[in-house]
């Protein structure tokens, strides 16, 4: 599995990104709304225009088109094709790179299986609930053997239980696959239990970077009401909750309002 | 329960048709000259029917419509394609077939009366023009209205360009496609119609104006039956194809 680099990134929202993610390791890109994390997902597959290089593996990859990049991307409103089934999204990524009919045959079902959705093989994806999405839509994305797994807040629109499962899933599908994974989300609980390490941006920079236990140790937590930080899955929008790194005077705000 | 709806919308018909024949026949109306009871309509349209006059004039019309429709589709779906996916094309062609949409097909008759001379080829360029815009202005639309997301999710899985557009697309851009093809689909009857009554001698349009000429009410009615019977088959048509299409997956398909 590829290492990523990034060296001095830089675009319309993000500043001076410079981002070593290591070989199958589940970095977590961790901040508020707005603060460039889905950006810079966008910057690693190769979907919006920026300045710098990145590098897989240690070769640059700035002029590969986006399928020539080969990443597997969970995008945050998930996108199911709505015009394909359950088995034909999943297979989607393995058709249009050409495999043969029957490899793609059996890494559907491998999937579906792994997923726990081979009972929603024929649905189309309006019949899909909220939780049923994300399971296709995280089968689609690793389908196709990437070696690189973008996931944009896939737990965001979750109720407290579904996503608690899909956690434990994403966590035990990582380990199982051993993919490069660069995890996008606000939640501090998500970021904590899945991240080897911890990018912590703010206003498009990176102001922090290390394992779980060091960044949030040194996290003053202040919460304006606690509800809206340690139940970011609850969807209770009208709690907030600051959070303010020591020396570094950065103010993260979670939850909903801001 | 489909059938049922079926018959049930064929009701209000059959009372129409009863209360026509009823007024006429009981000379309720003035001039039952000009206004021939339903029942000799349909005689008429036996007897029309059994010289194979109205066969040979109403495939003449249907040929006409068929490729001139078929020709006319192609050419707007294959334009509203790139217009709609390729940025730089929308940019210099939207103005140009922006000024030419508003046109009504029958208004561009005088002029291809004189580019093409009245034959064959005048009807047909007609349907042509009249499926085009309203085909291509529907599948611009279809496209610029796909949520751009679908499109990256679909290069982030490895599809090239030329997959992204067809396997994703244009299925999604499907039912407003449709939507030009259905309204065309009648509205190439009702200008075929227009074309063949001023200018050419054969086809259900020439067949009315001989009828008129010859005060025949009876045929005149029997043409307009077969131009409302076809405009509705050719949307339901449509409609049907796209119902198959696309209700598997569309949110609010309707048939």
């Amino acid at each position: 599995m590829p290492n990523i680099r990034l060296k001095n990134i830089n675009n319309f929202i993000c500043h001076d990104i410079d981002l070593n993610i290591r070989d199958k390791e589940f970095l977590v890109l961790w901040g508020a709304t707005g603060t460039g994390k889905t950006t810079l997902l966008n910057i690693i597959a190769g979907l919006v225009e920026y300045e710098g290089s990145v590098l897989f593996d240690g070769i640059p990859v700035d002029k590969f088109p986006v399928y020539k990049r080969k990443v597997g991307y969970l995008f945050q409103s998930l996108v199911l094709f709505p015009h394909l089934n359950v088995r034909t999204n999943i297979a989607y990524g393995l058709r249009v790179q050409g495999k043969p009919e029957s490899e793609v045959e059996l890494r559907v079902n491998e999937l579906l299986k792994l997923m726990g959705i081979k009972h929603l093989a024929g649905r189309f994806p309006k019949d899909l609930s909220g939780g049923e999405k994300q399971r296709v839509a995280l089968a689609r994305a690793t389908a196709p053997s990437s070696e690189i797994m973008l996931l944009d807040e896939p737990l965001n629109s979750l109720d407290l239980h579904t996503a608690g499962y899909l956690r434990t899933e994403i966590h035990r599908l990582h380990r199982k696959l051993s993919v490069t994974t660069v995890y996008v989300t606000h939640c501090f609980e998500e970021a904590f239990t899945l991240a080897d390490r911890v990018a912590v941006l703010n206003n498009g920079r990176i102001v922090r970077i290390g394992c779980p236990e060091d960044i949030f140790e040194e996290i003053n937590c202040r919460a304006i009401a606690e509800d809206g930080f340690y139940d970011c899955h609850q969807g209770n929008k009208n709690s907030a909750a600051q959070i303010k790194l020591k020396d570094s005077g950065v103010l993260c705000h979670l939850g909903g309002d801001r | 329960m489909k059938k049922i709806k079926a018959v049930y919308s064929l009701v209000p018909v059959l009372v129409f048709l009863l209360i026509w024949e009823i007024v006429v026949r009981l000379e309720l109306v003035p001039g039952h000259f000009f206004f021939p009871p339903f029942s000799v309509v349909i005689q008429e349209f036996y007897h029309l029917t059994a010289n194979g006059v109205l066969i040979d004039h109403f495939l003449s019309s249907l040929l006409r419509v068929l490729i001139g429709l078929s020709a006319g589709s192609i050419a707007g779906i294959v334009v509203g394609i790139l217009m709609g996916y390729e940025e730089k094309i929308h940019k210099v062609a939207h103005p140009i077939f922006s000024l030419f949409y508003p046109i009504p097909a029958l208004g561009w008759l005088p002029i291809l009366m004189l580019w093409f001379g009245i034959g064959e080829i005048l009807p047909i360029m007609i349907v042509f023009v009249c499926s085009f815009f309203p085909v291509l202005y529907n599948t611009v639309t279809g496209i610029k209205g796909i949520n751009k997301n679908f499109v990256k999710a679909a290069r982030s899985l490895g599809a090239s360009e030329w997959k992204v557009l067809t396997t994703i697309v244009i299925p999604l851009a499907l039912p407003n496609i449709f939507t030009g093809l259905r309204l065309e689909a009648g509205m190439a009857w009702r200008v075929i119609i227009a074309a063949e009554m001023v200018a050419i001698p054969t086809g259900i349009g020439a067949l009315l104006m001989k009828a008129e000429s010859l005060l025949r009410v009876d045929i005149i009615i029997v043409c307009l039956i077969v131009l409302a019977v076809m405009c509705l088959t050719f949307e339901r048509f449509f409609l049907y194809i796209e119902h198959k299409l696309t209700h598997k997956w569309r949110q609010n398909a309707q048939y």
